[in-house]
């Protein structure tokens, strides 16, 4: 996580087991409520993802994909999701509580802008597909869940057993995560003279002097 | 203005205010295709910043700019005491890891003993911290709203508040500039919110995202920065993270005066900078939309989207008017509302007003619902809370009685902050309460209740609602008044 530190991760395929979480405009309220968010850290979230959908008042199991053993899984996880996914807030909470339930990418039809960037700033791709792409993809996984699903971002394709999907992501971002250099900072750090200068031509920084 | 498509001139093209103010703040273009963006002003607040500054403290990084980054506490401060520590004591860590920060790092803080706590994006703009021409980057998604201004503002996860922090800087993609229109002049009793919703309602919750919204035409023109501020807010509801309204005399006037505007010649000049920035007429888009103003109503939402909204005389859509694609959302939503086949929204029985937040929680918003309340008692079995959006807002309708009207219509009068509209506070729904609100978002459980549900509309709407007990057409409690909008006054108090 560091930015001096930290070596460059290029994220070029996840792989995991698939859960799929069907709706459109699932938003980021939905995905973390905003009463898991009172602490400084992003520990335990994982526990509280889609709370108020998996869990009924009194803590017990409703009937949802994350709590179904058809799909729950002990290692990595691929979220697959229909339209606008992470609408709503700018929470980083929702794709660190997704990250630490299980969920390393996402297959979708779309995402919403926000959302896209926080998973991409934590080097998880949110793959887009089309729509009916999508819909054969959630038909595989629903048949027969027990198989890993593979998000590969040089061949821009999603496979799970014998179906492969196109995928596409925006070019900066998957630029980011091929490259590694999806944690932005020590990018962003490499340029400080000219982050300088550009600050020193605007005129708001130079307090309208001239 | 023209549309990029099918643009087949050869005169030199006009830019977009997005155009320049991109440009300007260009640091360089990355190897990724994203753009270095520099950011003219970050703002923080205690949900979505201890987490960067805990990055970095453990990468041993300073702050850049830490003369470029304000911040305030608002999601979480409870609104009936503000007396320290805080009464839930993970609000009091949460206020307490901020301010050390801001310490550590040298950054002001607008704390409540300040007398400038608030909302983010109520004391940014009321400072004069937001200025036209800037890149302005906050850890929440109603960053938009400083979009008023005509700078290009945008909501950050928090690794990219860590970037900032880190470098001021961004790594971001340029988004696609659309210009809406709305030409007309908007009739009596229909507000800011009212346009908003409509908007959204017309282009769909998804149909900004990748876009920067530019709102340009005579109803934006007309309109105060407080009501552009409404309008920007909710650019993301509609799936824009950006959105913009081109600075003019109104932008120029609001600024005149405030603490951290320029003063003297140095004002003149800003002035001038910050007209020149403005979409040139002759600037293209990658969309053009145009709405009637006279097709705005006071409008309503009935669902769990913000896009799922109609005008107030209007019954429920029903679920088989909608494409196959969109139908399950609605069918979610009538259950998840308990609506019925032909209900109308008008006449649904409330059991909370709450007027306040990013979007509706300043002095104009005080003043519009205050007229209606005056002219009645909350319904009795309704809870109502008027909640400024900062402590200017609160200092300046106390000035004016506002607080005595809302008390005396028997309205709760609190504390400024985020408050009920997303409930990170004591202010909750409870149950399956149903809540008449001036806030932006209509989520299933966004009031803190998980089964709460929430009705979006105008301030004025909120309060004749909690007069009434149900949703009511505010133009009948204003009867023929013509004037309503004059009395939206200016943004000064």
């Amino acid at each position: 996580m560091t930015a001096r530190q930290t070596a460059l991760l290029p994220v070029k395929r996840v792989a995991g087991r698939p859960v799929p979480l069907p709706g459109n405009d699932l938003d980021t309220d939905r995905i973390i409520p905003a009463r898991f968010m009172t602490a400084i850290t992003f520990d335990g979230l994982g526990e509280k993802a889609f709370f108020d959908v998996r869990f009924d008042a009194n803590g017990r199991e409703l009937p949802h994909p994350m709590n179904d053993p058809r799909y729950r899984a002990k290692g990595p996880q691929i979220a697959v999701v229909n339209k606008n996914f992470g609408c709503g807030s700018s929470r980083e909470h929702a794709p660190q509580a997704l990250r630490r339930w299980g969920i390393q990418g996402l297959v979708g039809e779309s995402f919403a802008d926000i959302f896209f960037g926080n998973c991409v700033a934590l080097g998880m791709p949110c793959a887009i597909a089309s729509e009916a792409d999508v819909g054969r993809l959630i038909r595989a996984v629903e048949e027969d869940p027990a198989h890993d699903l593979v998000i590969d971002l040089e061949k821009q394709t999603a496979s799970f057993r014998d179906l492969e999907i196109p995928i596409r992501m925006p070019d900066g971002a998957r630029q980011q995560l091929l490259a590694g250099t999806w944690d932005a900072t020590r990018t962003l750090l490499d340029a400080a003279d000219r982050v300088r200068s550009t600050a020193e031509r605007l005129p708001y920084v130079r307090a309208f002097a001239d | 203005m023209r549309s990029r498509k099918g643009d087949t001139t050869h005169f030199p093209m006009g830019r977009s205010l997005l155009d320049k103010v991109w440009e300007l703040h260009s640091v360089r273009p990355l190897d990724s295709g994203q753009t270095q963006l520099f950011i003219g002003l970050h703002l923080i607040h205690e949900v979505t910043s201890p987490q960067a500054f805990a990055m970095l403290r453990e990468a041993g990084l300073p702050v850049a700019f830490p003369e470029r980054t304000f911040a305030t506490v608002d999601h979480i401060i409870p609104t009936t005491s503000q007396a320290r520590p805080l009464a839930d004591p993970q609000a009091e860590t949460m206020m307490s890891a901020l301010e050390k920060s801001c310490r550590e790092h040298g950054i002001r803080f607008f704390g409540p003993e300040t007398g400038h706590q608030g909302i983010v994006h109520v004391i940014g703009p009321e400072l004069g911290l937001t200025q036209p021409g800037m890149t302005i980057a906050c850890g929440d998604s109603h960053t938009s709203t400083h979009g008023a201004f005509g700078a290009l503002a945008l909501g950050i996860g928090t690794s990219q508040v860590r970037d900032v922090l880190a470098s001021q800087c961004l790594a971001i993609d340029r988004p696609r500039a659309r210009r809406i229109e709305v030409t007309g002049k908007l009739r009596p009793g229909v507000y800011a919110k009212d346009v908003i919703l409509h908007i959204i309602r017309r282009l769909g919750v998804k149909g900004g995202v990748g876009f920067a919204y530019e709102y340009a035409g005579p109803v934006f023109a007309a309109m105060s920065m407080e009501e552009r501020m409404t309008v920007c807010n909710m650019s993301i509801e509609g799936g824009a993270r950006l959105g913009y309204v081109n600075p003019d005399a109104t932008t120029i006037e609001y600024l005149r005066g405030r603490e951290f505007a320029p003063t003297g010649d140095a004002f003149e000049r800003a002035s001038r900078w910050w007209l020149s920035i403005a979409s040139d007429p002759d600037a293209t888009y990658d969309d053009v939309v145009t709405i009637d103003a006279a097709a705005i109503g006071p409008t309503v939402t009935w669902g769990i989207n913000p896009g799922q909204a109609i005008g107030v005389d209007e019954a429920v859509p029903s679920p088989g008017a909608f494409p196959g694609d969109e139908r399950p959302t609605v069918v979610d939503a009538y259950e998840y509302m308990g609506w019925h086949e032909g209900d109308r929204i008008a006449g649904t029985r409330i059991d909370v007003a709450f007027i306040g937040s990013c979007t509706n929680g300043r002095l104009s918003d005080l003043r519009e619902a205050a007229r209606i309340a005056e002219r009645g008692k909350v319904r009795s079995g309704v809870r109502a809370l008027v909640v400024p959006g900062s402590q200017e807002v609160a200092r300046a309708a106390e000035a004016e009685g506002l607080d005595r009207v809302f008390r005396e219509a028997g309205f709760e009068w609190r504390l400024p902050g985020c408050s009920m509209c997303l409930a990170m506070n004591p202010d909750k729904l409870k149950g399956r309460e149903i809540c008449a609100s001036s806030s932006n978002r209509n989520f299933k459980g966004r009031q803190g209740s998980p089964a709460g549900r929430t009705l979006l509309m105008s301030p004025a709407m909120v309060a004749a609602a909690a007069i009434r007990g149900e949703v009511t057409d505010v133009r009948e409690l204003i009867g023929g008044d013509r004037h309503v909008r004059e009395l939206s006054g200016g943004d000064r108090g």
